[in-house]
């Protein structure tokens, strides 16, 4: 049987990857009864050093420490024998089976017959004795991705985890249920577990950690107690230097409406209703938020803008022209600009290059095309002056984009899009996932898009950044707009109540 | 803020592309000692078959080896099958790359032979300027709308294109063996009374070429060869290639970026069934000068290996193209050299194209080798 973790040392953990210093000495400590916060931007080297830990990378060189004696782990098997847990950003649930068919699945016993009574019995015993709401029999497809990820924390420690690892746990969760979760957490360490939080939140780290390291270019640039801390310094201890958030400057001068919805309606992949008469205007010069909890019509009232949706009934206009249920490229055509909410599936092509992505759209169009023939020259230098006007870092306009970080990633869309100069632009969840660095960049891009007189859509569920860009909110509940108010009327708790469809 | 990031974006791209080149070569080197590794695992396991079948394996695959290259009538002959696998792989090429298989190769080898013959049959006469290249473009013509039966089947009713493309070669199969028993049928057979399927023998002005006197090496391997140009070109520098790609890659991304995906699904379907067509026509005016009973010969099927061994690439494919002509042709003399049962032939062809196309997995994600061979080592 594991013996129980009660202190887990990573010292001078060094990985290298070819180009890339991932980790460069890093030293890490956490003990029974606390949650120690591993803060850093994305690509800070965070994820590269669970990997070690969980024995999917080798260190090139430092050491590991569990209860004071080495340990070498080569593999992800051998990291649960020693009792260390991983819950991962994106579940390893398979939805046609419950709860306890999942857990059972990581279980390794030499029995011929699995019983799953006894494996529902150890879930109850191990949700109540911590309060992990969790209901054996559920299948898994049924649950929300909050009780989701309670079945992961389940799983990891059935499998006899000690010390549990949470790779970024909230980036997908409901304010709500992020907030249930760090409650966990802390009730989880106060019984004597060591909990290692992966973390770009400064707010969550603030709030359920005992111990900050944070990580920024695979180095260790602090190790504090919380206490000792604020969350202005460790945002400048992640980022290198001061942040302040952006805002939109100046009163809104809209112009003429660039993007008009009327009444329109669309079903969603199921075939019900998830459009049920959305009417709204957007301008040039303005910026335009649509709040609400995702899954109330938001992405098929992008499909259906774009036209990748069949709208129903209504109309939608771009500019003065009605454009309901074109294709896509007539939309583009008509000056549509669009940053979807999936970057890496539909926003780029993983496996193109750079150069590639960024002329997805304008490809067939001079001076990138002379008829058929693709113009290298031209496609080349125009590339290569966006990469380096938004800053995408890539080794070079060959790189495969997949190969590229998310905000890199999102760099290149922004790229693409903005400098097309579309007359409506809409974005949806643009800085979502993306570190403090990029969701700036992000902001600061959609800001001048505005003023330069484009017309921003923009779809998010952080309330922040939707009070901080908009002139105008919407709130979209259940496929409808529940409210239109400027935003000097809104503020988080208005828009809350009519998030949750309270008029 | 911005001027910073533009100097890392300079400082990033002058000092990592050294390392990109490095890599490059490095991963050719390993890509190419990975398919090997492939071919190597799929003979040894060839060579267990045929001692069970109690017949020595060091001297089948001898044979096998020195046979296609020890005399002038290997190589040619090499070559001979070498052109079909290569013009059938760069219809694979263009529609793997689409992200639609082709499996249907067979059919649309048909559908253009039977075409090709039909038309050089009626138009006797014409002069061979005017006659190949019409012939050429008729067989290019029904490959591609046998393809393109498939490809409209998967754009518009999402008919799965493995079971139409398969469906369709037996459907092919049996009109071809019709026409060329019934209504095509040499008269010469029918009067003689022999019977034997095929075609009569076309007009010689229609014939290609011999490259070399006295072997079977035609024209059609030049042709094929500026074909597989012509299709890196296609699919590399042009709007359309562009397009087909994308939609193979990125058909989510394609469709948002107004790409028409089930377009270019049909038109990748349609070229595939095109350069199949061709390579059957090829056959006709290159090798037979006819069309009879058994002309495709498996390259439907061949012709994939060879794309895949290629990497999917129009000129990878040519050398793939050789090295499976070698290794059909080799297996061919050792039956005969042998006497092995051509079953087993078969089922060393099948080990090959297995293995070769399972470690296409470790060719995509190269560090799940790194990952292996540890582990294999510390098993032993």
């Amino acid at each position: 049987m594991t013996q129980a973790i009660n202190h887990l040392e990573m010292a001078g953990i060094t990985k290298r990857f070819p180009g890339v210093l991932a980790n460069d000495d890093v030293t890490i400590e956490v003990q029974a009864g606390e949650v120690l916060a591993l803060l850093g931007e994305n690509g800070a080297g965070k994820t590269t050093l669970m990997n070690v830990l969980y024995g999917l990378y080798q260190p090139d060189s430092g050491e590991i420490r569990i209860n004071k004696k080495p340990v070498h782990i080569t593999s992800p098997r051998q990291a649960i024998e020693l009792g260390i847990g991983m819950v991962h950003q994106h579940f390893m649930l398979v939805p046609t089976l419950t709860v306890a068919e999942n857990v059972a699945l990581g279980l390794v016993t030499s029995a011929p017959v699995l019983d799953l009574k006894v494996v529902s019995k150890k879930i109850t015993e191990i949700s109540s004795s911590y309060g992990l709401a969790v209901n054996p029999e559920a299948y898994v497809w049924q649950l929300s991705v909050g009780e989701q990820q309670r079945v992961e924390i389940v799983k990891a420690i059935f499998l006899g985890a000690s010390l549990l690892v949470l790779d970024e746990p909230t980036a997908v969760l409901t304010p709500q249920e992020a907030a249930e979760l760090l409650n966990l957490l802390k009730r989880m360490a106060e019984q004597g577990r060591p909990i290692v939080f992966i973390s770009h939140k400064l707010n969550e780290v603030m709030a359920v950690s005992q111990r900050v390291t944070v990580l920024r270019d695979g180095r260790v640039v602090a190790s504090v107690k919380t206490e000792d801390t604020s969350a202005q310094e460790l945002a400048r201890l992640m980022v290198g230097r001061e942040m302040t958030p952006r805002r939109r400057e100046g009163e809104a001068r809209p112009g003429r409406t660039v993007l008009e919805l009327r009444n329109v309606q669309a079903a969603n992949d199921k075939g019900s209703l998830a459009l049920r008469g959305i009417s709204l205007e957007v301008r040039a010069s303005e910026v335009l938020g649509i709040a609400g909890v995702s899954g109330n019509g938001q992405r098929e009232l992008a499909e259906a803008i774009s036209g990748l949706r069949k709208v129903t009934d209504g109309q939608v206009f771009i500019g003065e022209r009605e454009v309901t249920n074109r294709t896509p490229d007539k939309m583009i055509a008509s000056g549509l600009g669009y940053i979807p909410e999936d970057r890496l599936h539909v926003g780029t092509i993983s496996s193109f290059a750079v150069w590639e992505n960024l002329v997805l759209k304008d490809h067939h169009r001079r001076p990138y095309a002379r008829s058929i023939f693709l113009q290298n020259g031209p496609i080349r230098s125009a590339t290569a002056s966006l990469v380096g006007s938004y800053g995408v870092k890539t080794p070079t306009l060959d790189t495969p984009t997949g190969r590229l970080s998310g905000g890199n990633i999102q760099r290149l869309i922004l790229a693409r899009e903005i400098s097309r100069s579309p007359s409506v632009l809409l974005a949806a969840y643009p800085s979502r996932g993306l570190d403090v660095g990029a969701t700036e960049y992000v902001h600061t891009k959609l800001l001048e898009a505005r003023k330069t007189g484009t017309g921003v859509l923009l779809i998010s569920e952080d309330l922040e950044e939707i009070l901080n860009l908009s002139d105008r909110v919407a709130v979209l509940y259940e496929g409808k707009i529940m409210k239109t108010l400027p935003v000097s009327e809104a503020n988080e708790r208005i828009l809350g109540l009519l998030m949750a469809g309270v008029a | 803020m911005a001027r910073r990031s533009l100097n890392e974006g300079v400082y990033l791209s002058k000092m990592n592309r050294n390392a990109g080149t490095i890599r490059l070569v490095k991963s050719w080197m390993q890509q190419l000692l990975i398919l090997l590794g492939a071919l190597l695992a799929a003979l040894l396991i060839g060579a267990i078959l045929l001692a069970i079948a109690r017949s020595n394996p060091i001297r089948a695959y001898y044979v096998m080896f020195t046979g296609p290259f020890s005399s002038r009538f290997g190589i040619t002959e090499t070559l001979v099958r070498a052109t079909p696998l290569l013009l059938v792989g760069l219809g694979i090429v263009i529609s793997f790359r689409s992200g639609i298989l082709n499996i249907g190769g067979e059919g649309q080898i048909l559908a253009g032979a039977v075409t090709a013959a039909a038309l050089a049959l009626v138009l006797q006469s014409w002069p061979a300027p005017v006659l190949i290249p019409l012939v050429l473009l008729a067989a290019a013509a029904a490959g591609a709308s046998w393809g393109g039966i498939a490809g409209w089947l998967k754009a518009r009713l999402s008919v799965n294109e493995i079971l139409s493309t398969v469906m369709l070669n037996q459907i092919a199969l049996q009109i071809y063996l019709y026409l060329i028993r019934g209504p095509l049928i040499d008269p010469q057979e029918v009067a003689y009374g022999t019977g034997v399927p095929q075609t009569a023998l076309l007009p010689r002005q229609v014939w290609f070429p011999r490259l070399v006197p006295a072997t079977r090496l035609h024209a059609g391997l030049i042709l094929a060869l500026l074909l597989a140009v012509l299709v890196y070109v296609f699919l590399w520098r042009t709007t359309i290639g562009y397009r087909m790609r994308a939609v193979g890659a990125g058909p989510a991304a394609a469709r948002y970026a107004g790409i028409r995906v089930e377009f270019y699904l049909i038109l990748a379907m349609a070229l595939a069934g095109a350069f199949a067509g061709l390579a059957g026509a090829v056959e006709v005016l290159g090798v037979h000068h006819r069309a009879l009973e058994g002309l495709s010969g498996g390259y439907g099927f061949s012709g994939i290996v060879a794309a895949l061994f290629g990497r999917l690439h129009p000129l990878g494919t040519i050398p793939a193209s050789l090295l499976i002509g070698a290794l059909i042709l080799g297996a061919d003399m050792m039956q005969r050299g042998v006497s092995i049962p051509a079953a087993m032939v078969m089922a060393i062809q099948g080990l090959v194209i297995l293995f070769v196309v399972s470690s296409d997995i470790l060719l995509r994600q190269p560090e799940l080798l790194s990952r292996m061979v540890p582990r294999l080592a510390k098993k032993r």
